[in-house]
């Protein structure tokens, strides 16, 4: 008869369980439906040269991180450390900045003529890559964030994995810390980048 | 240097709660007075600290100060202040403060305020809160540090999710974890019930109004919380069963299960461990509440802050908690058992019964809520369980309760004559179901649901006022009998009987609102173009054009559209859709034109060519109901928490038990 109050503790201990493996899986790991097709059109100025445009097909050849950050970002100004640390290894990341003014809520973007907001996006990255470094192999600028939309970009920062063909093949949302690159990243890295030979991350 | 100062008082606080903890336990086991009275001072000091911790986020984030990452990323200098206020508890670590300084609030109620109770339970109750204090505030300093600092500090911080940006978000959270907290209180009575042993009906008189304050809390909570998912998320709706929502809904439940069965405890000193097991219950879902809304393990709108180490955190304070509690249980319980004899034809039954449907209903909902977990654990994939399971176990469970709670009231303890109560019943559920058919009939459309959900309506109506006329007139033999007037019976009806009576007419009032919502409710997607019209019901919806227009941290497109009833325009209502400047989703504003008896529910959709517009019309009859009803329901619950009776009978129960205990 005791029997019965020891019940709820067994049905307790059941949920509990259920939770510890639930805790495994990621909630999180909704793949995004760009992971196994082409990085999507884009046609952007680069950073240190305004008037020549960037399009995928220039990018292809060797694989790349595409970060997409601003600097009005505070989690892309956590993770600049770390893409300084990737740079210095070799891992090649192109920078997708991403309505540099405009996402700004501290700037009232409509007052301004497009060629204002051009020059203070400039001067801004300007500014965040003296300051921060530079880890960036090209930087294309995305002033209205219409080429990110086909990127399905949701925030910042977000990091597109992209091989030598020009596929995206993983998407990390958030900012890449330490403990995230040596945990899962590296990984997925080594995998669309290849060996070790001539550099950690050099791709036979 | 304020941000510090929150972080000192945090510290403080968390060994305040300890010494609360130790204090209250071993001062009421060894019976030392001095040690019973620091336990409450420490719960009062307690609560000071966490209040001076949590209004020093407040003013960081009015301040805007960004050098600490809470404030940098959860407000902007733009967001109006109001907004800058509530996004300190808009996020995961200002409500887990928020968390924790209620609860600190309800154990400082507790030592303060409640004369009634023996020195010892009440040193053992705010022991036991205290522990559970020093469990949250752990959590709180270890995994989510709320004034932790941000080097170096950004010029401009990031936006609240612009959907916590409305007036409902200042209201809600606060309301909802109030009563999560609360069933704390419940909860530590429990625990010290089995501790002691002692489980009589001065203890169930001292639970009850802390129960029932909670209970009205989770409640409001509840009911803000659904009144803003109405307006705000633009989807027309009022109830998603949304994993979030169900968390709170659960408790609720067995909240309620619990206010029922502590009555049984108190009357008739039945169904002892069932009742401590309700309170252990509502406790660990709440907290089960928070896990699911901060780990993410369930995905869902409102897991704004969905970071692993906390669930795992979360999870081992719930697991030591509640499963320490339910082997206590275990262990203890046994001893508790025992009591009044029991008798199917007494009012006791119908609460068992009632019981039994309130916790199978939370069961269920619990199951539906956890059921994706449990596919995707045992590897079948992800898939989420919608309104169709929900309203086909919910209903089926509730039509009988309802049934049931317009008898309990007439029936006597111990034991009765069901033939005594059989007629008038039988004569009320003809009047209701027979009402309904007519009713359902002159609809036009009616299905089998409208009429259940309007019959239960008018049966809780009839037996209401068959209940109150008992109550104030009497039977007409008690009326030759004594000749006392109305007056007499007015002023001697307790708080208490005023508030179940009011609950239960909330019940029918809330199953009123969403069976006519539900049966006669008309949606209309449509595209306008300026000066265009359409027709909705009787009212005419006309088409102004779109407009934009600057908000203090987004811009938006605003139509006007104007509604007229013949030739009377009854409303202009101005729809928005709101691009927030740090927030790539657009958000639509709905615009409302309420009354008692009817919304008119306008959102706006998507630009079509030439400034046409898809809008999406409502007309919504009585859906104020379904808030109108619960919120008798607390006010019902207000009542009962006041009644004298718990508090003068409460000190008498002590006085008789002070040689005993």
């Amino acid at each position: 008869m005791r029997w019965r109050f020891v019940i709820p503790l067994v049905i307790f201990m059941g949920f509990v369980g259920l939770f510890v493996v639930g805790f495994d899986l990621n909630p999180r790991a909704i793949p995004s439906p760009l992971v196994g097709k082409p990085a999507p059109f884009f046609s952007l100025p680069r950073f240190d040269q305004p008037d020549q445009m960037v399009t995928p097909e220039m990018l292809r050849g060797k694989p790349y991180l595409l970060n997409v950050w601003a600097t009005w970002c505070v989690s892309c100004r956590m993770e600049h450390p770390e893409l300084m640390r990737l740079a210095g290894e070799g891992v090649r990341i192109v920078g997708f900045n991403y309505k540099e003014v405009r996402g700004d809520a501290s700037v009232d973007a409509r007052r301004l003529s497009p060629e204002a907001e051009r020059e203070w996006a400039w001067a801004r990255i300007e500014e965040w890559l003296q300051k921060g470094g530079n880890p960036y192999d090209v930087v294309v600028v995305d002033l209205t964030g219409r080429s990110a939309i086909d990127y399905g970009v949701y925030g910042t920062p977000e990091t597109f994995f992209v091989d030598a063909e020009g596929i995206i093949r993983h998407k990390q949302v958030g900012p890449i810390s330490r403990a995230i690159w040596e945990g899962e990243l590296r990984a997925k890295w080594l995998a669309i980048a290849g060996g070790e030979k001539g550099g950690p991350y050099e791709r036979r | 240097m304020l941000a510090e100062w929150g972080q000192v008082a945090l510290a403080v606080a968390a060994v305040v709660a300890g010494l609360q903890a130790v204090l209250g336990l071993a001062g009421a086991e060894r019976g030392w007075s001095a040690w019973m009275t620091a336990a409450r001072r420490a719960a009062v000091a307690q609560a000071v600290l966490l209040g001076i911790a949590f209004g020093l986020l407040v003013v960081l984030f009015l301040k805007s100060d960004f050098s600490v990452r809470l404030v940098a990323s959860h407000s902007t200098t733009v967001t109006p202040w109001y907004y800058r206020m509530t996004a300190s508890w808009g996020n995961h670590e200002g409500s887990m403060l928020l968390w924790a300084t209620a609860l600190a609030g309800w154990g400082a109620a507790v030592a303060g305020g409640s004369s009634s109770l023996t020195a010892t339970m009440r040193a053992r109750v705010v022991g036991i809160l205290g522990l559970v204090s020093v469990g949250f505030l752990l959590f709180l300093m270890l995994t989510s540090n709320p004034f932790e600092r941000l080097v170096p500090p950004p010029a401009e911080g990031r936006d609240l999710n612009p959907l916590l940006q409305d007036p409902g978000m200042i209201l809600h959270p606060p309301l909802l974890y109030m009563g999560y907290v609360g069933t704390a209180v419940a909860f530590a009575f429990a625990i010290a019930a089995l501790l002691t042993g002692r489980l009589d009906a001065a203890w169930s008189r001292w639970a009850r109004p802390w129960a029932l304050t909670a209970w009205v809390f989770l409640t409001l909570g509840i009911v803000v919380g659904s009144w803003w998912a109405y307006y705000e998320l633009g989807w027309g709706g009022w109830w998603f069963w949304d994993p979030v929502e169900n968390a709170a809904l659960i408790p609720w439940l067995v909240m309620t299960a619990f206010l029922h069965s502590v009555i049984v405890t108190e009357k008739r000193d039945a169904f002892r461990a069932w009742t401590v097991l309700l309170a252990i219950a509502a406790f660990a879902l709440s907290l089960l509440g928070t896990f699911l809304v901060r780990s993410g393990v369930i995905t869902s709108v409102h897991a704004f802050a969905t970071d692993p180490t906390r669930g795992l955190f979360i999870l081992g304070l719930l697991a030591i908690t509640v499963g320490a509690s339910l082997a206590l249980f275990a262990w203890r319980a046994p001893t508790l058992s025992g009591g009044g004899g029991f008798n199917w034809g007494a009012r006791e039954a119908t609460l068992l019964v009632n019981n039994v449907l309130l916790s199978v209903a939370a069961a269920s909902v619990l199951l539906g809520t956890v059921y994706p977990l449990l596919v995707e654990a045992l590897g079948g994939g992800k898939l989420s369980v919608g309104e169709p399971y929900y309203v086909a176990v919910f209903v089926p469970l509730m039509a009988p309760a309802v049934l049931l709670m317009g008898i309990a009231p007439f029936l006597r303890w111990k034991g009765d004559d069901w033939r005594r109560v059989g007629k008038t019943i039988g004569v009320d559920l003809l009047v209701a179901a027979g009402g309904a058919l007519a009713i359902v009939g002159g609809w036009g459309n009616g299905s089998w649901r409208a009429w259940l959900g309007l019959s239960l309506a008018l049966w809780v109506f009839a037996s209401s006022g068959r209940l109150l006329w008992r109550r104030l007139v009497g039977e007409r033999r008690e009326r030759e009998e004594k000749g006392r007037s109305v007056r007499v019976r007015w002023r001697e009806t307790p708080a208490g009987w005023w508030g179940m009576w009011l609950a239960h007419l909330g019940v029918g009032v809330f199953i009123v609102g969403v069976t006519v919502l539900g049966a006669l409710e008309r949606r209309l997607d449509v595209k306008m173009v300026p000066g265009g019209s359409t027709m909705l019901a009787d009212y005419r919806f006309v088409f102004q054009g779109v407009e934009e227009v600057a908000g203090p941290n987004y811009k938006a497109q605003r139509a006007t559209i104007e509604v007229w009833q013949g030739d009377r325009q009854v409303a202009q209502l101005r729809p928005e859709k709101r691009d927030y400047y740090f927030s790539t989703m657009p958000m639509t504003e709905a615009a409302i034109d309420s009354t008692l008896w009817r919304d008119l529910y306008v959102s706006l959709g998507e630009p079509l060519e030439g400034g046409a517009w898809v809008v999406v019309l409502f007309y919504k009859p009585m859906v104020f109901f379904i808030w109108l009803g619960p919120l008798l329901m607390a006010v019902g619950g207000v009542l009962a928490a006041l009644d004298r009776r718990y508090r003068l009978m409460g000190s008498r129960g002590e006085r008789s038990k002070m040689g005993i205990s």
